[in-house]
């Protein structure tokens, strides 16, 4: 990333991965939206930006001009047919229509609310475990101390891999969501452990079914046979790599926002009822996740020229600040009432974990205002934020003021 | 005038918003797809709570219908 070419325009040459884009991109996309609306690049093979609520929710709903076959913007793109086609590499969120559906219904189940729900206790206990941990402590990196831990381990528990494997699954998200200026073959070096230790859980499951996830994925038939291998690998990368950056990155935004705004810290601690719409705007607010599509054909689309095998930056985090939909757009309401944010994207590749993770935001939150109503942020230099599509803070050293303090 | 409540199916991606905001209006099948509870009438209490889901919905899928 440090040799690239800074960006001169962000309208005509915009870079997700630009620093200035990292450290606070709303500004950026606030005089896009009001300028273009649709930004333009020749970087990555050239790309496209729309910052409007309306157009971001037309190209998530138009899969007949645009493809999932990837979407996470590097400088290749694969090949159309590339094997595993149709299935894809992590198949749903690869896949088109028609295979999408059946790759989608096949996961849906699992993270419907019943299911996520019986998890609260889990997730509960998890928090205070990690908050117990860090008991006495003036100060803590509720970045890496606190939030970076919560949806690995519920994520390994669904999956039914061993507790202990936390740490080398948040490494294996590194990797995949990181690595985008890494030339491929570098990638694909990368990607070797993960496979290799995604085989030997696998092979356990086989020997030993149970009842969890990976177990699941490896009996259940479709039309009267099982899941291509490739299939259940790439859905078991999806699931590690969608369900826990994301989160952690949400968790993390959340907690940034309260140490930085005492006055709705202060009414979040006083008043808890407050939590369900709280919840959805710090969703709105700091949408963690941007996808990408590619243009299947040359088309004219959105007024702009758009190439085959062009990028589309699917900014939900910039729809959720059109002011043309949000009144106050650039406000963080706690009561917003009316709060139809597309933090989770929309149309068919709605996310599958949205229950799950707003079930994790909640519950992480909760515990954490419950042992610390106050604190604040220790060192505003020691924040970073995470390039590429997934935007949270890694670092968050806070001060923290405890109940009896 | 009754008010009536409903789901477009083709629209609903199950966000889940309508059932966590009406849970009296609406409940959510094996999917996680959100479903209309009994015949979709809304009384006169949960007339907010309706609208709530309405305007909360990300694909537009739910709406409200008045008949007299
Ligand atoms: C706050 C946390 C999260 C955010 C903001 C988020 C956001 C998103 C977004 C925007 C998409 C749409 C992708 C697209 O249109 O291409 C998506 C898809 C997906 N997410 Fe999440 N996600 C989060 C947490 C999770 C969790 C916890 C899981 C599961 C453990 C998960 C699993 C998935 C899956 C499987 C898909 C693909 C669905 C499909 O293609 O049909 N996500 N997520
Ligand atoms: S809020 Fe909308 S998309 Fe979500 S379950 Fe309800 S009707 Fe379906």
């Amino acid at each position: 990333m440090s040799d690239k070419v800074p960006v001169r325009d962000f309208a005509t040459d915009w870079d997700h991965t630009d620093p200035r884009w990292v450290a606070d991109p709303y500004p950026i996309w606030d005089d896009l939206r009001r300028r273009c609306p649709v930004a333009h690049t020749e970087r990555y093979g050239g790309g496209w930006f729309p910052t409007t609520h309306d157009a971001v929710s037309r190209v998530a709903k138009d899969t007949e001009h645009f493809t999932s076959r990837t979407v996470v913007i590097g400088n290749g793109r694969p090949l159309e047919d590339a094997p595993p086609a149709p299935i894809g590499v992590a198949p749903p969120i690869s896949s088109d229509p028609p295979f999408h559906q059946i790759a989608r219904r096949l996961i849906l189940p699992a993270f419907a609310p019943g299911p996520v729900n019986a998890l609260e206790p889990m997730i509960r206990a998890l928090c205070r475990r990690l908050l117990d941990a860090l008991a006495g402590r003036g100060e803590i990196d509720a970045g890496s101390e606190f939030a970076q831990f919560i949806p690995p381990a519920v994520i390994i528990r669904m999956l039914g891999f061993p507790e202990r494997d936390e740490d080398l699954f948040r490494e294996f998200v590194h990797v995949v969501l990181e690595g985008i200026d890494q030339p491929v073959e570098q990638r694909i070096e990368q990607f070797a452990p993960i496979e290799e230790y995604f085989a030997v859980q696998i092979e356990d499951h086989r020997a030993h079914p149970r009842d969890d996830l990976t177990t699941y994925l490896l009996t259940v038939e479709v039309g009267g046979q099982r899941l291509a291998p490739e299939h259940v690998f790439g859905t078991m990368i999806l699931i590690l790599v969608a369900g826990i950056d994301t989160t952690w990155s949400a968790i993390g935004a959340s907690l940034w926002h309260l140490a930085t705004n005492p006055g709705d810290l202060a009414r979040l601690a006083s008043e808890p009822e407050l939590m369900a719409t709280a919840v959805e705007e710090f969703l709105r607010f700091y949408a963690p996740v941007s996808m990408a599509r590619l243009v299947k054909e040359d088309v004219d689309y959105l007024g702009c020229p758009m190439k085959r095998d062009d990028w589309i930056l699917l900014g939900f985090p910039a729809a959720n600040r059109d002011p043309a939909v949000f009144p106050d757009a650039d406000r963080f309401v706690i009561d917003r009432r009316e709060n139809r944010h597309l933090a989770f994207g929309l149309g068919i590749h709605r996310c599958a974990g949205s229950n799950l993770a707003r079930l994790e935001l909640r519950v992480a939150l909760e515990e954490f205002i419950a042992r610390y109503p106050r604190f604040e942020l220790a060192d505003p230099a020691g924040v970073t934020w995470a390039p590429g599509q997934v935007r949270g803070p890694r670092h968050l050293p806070l001060r923290l003021a405890s109940r009896e303090g | 005038m009754t008010v009536r409540v409903s789901i477009d199916v083709d629209q609903c991606q199950g966000h889940g918003r309508c059932f966590s905001l009406a849970p009296e209006l609406f409940a959510f099948d094996d999917l996680g797809n959100g479903v209309v509870r009994g015949d979709g009438t809304v009384d006169e209490t949960h007339l907010d709570a309706a609208r709530l889901a309405v305007a909360n919905c990300p694909e537009h899928a739910v709406s409200l219908e008045e008949s007299t």
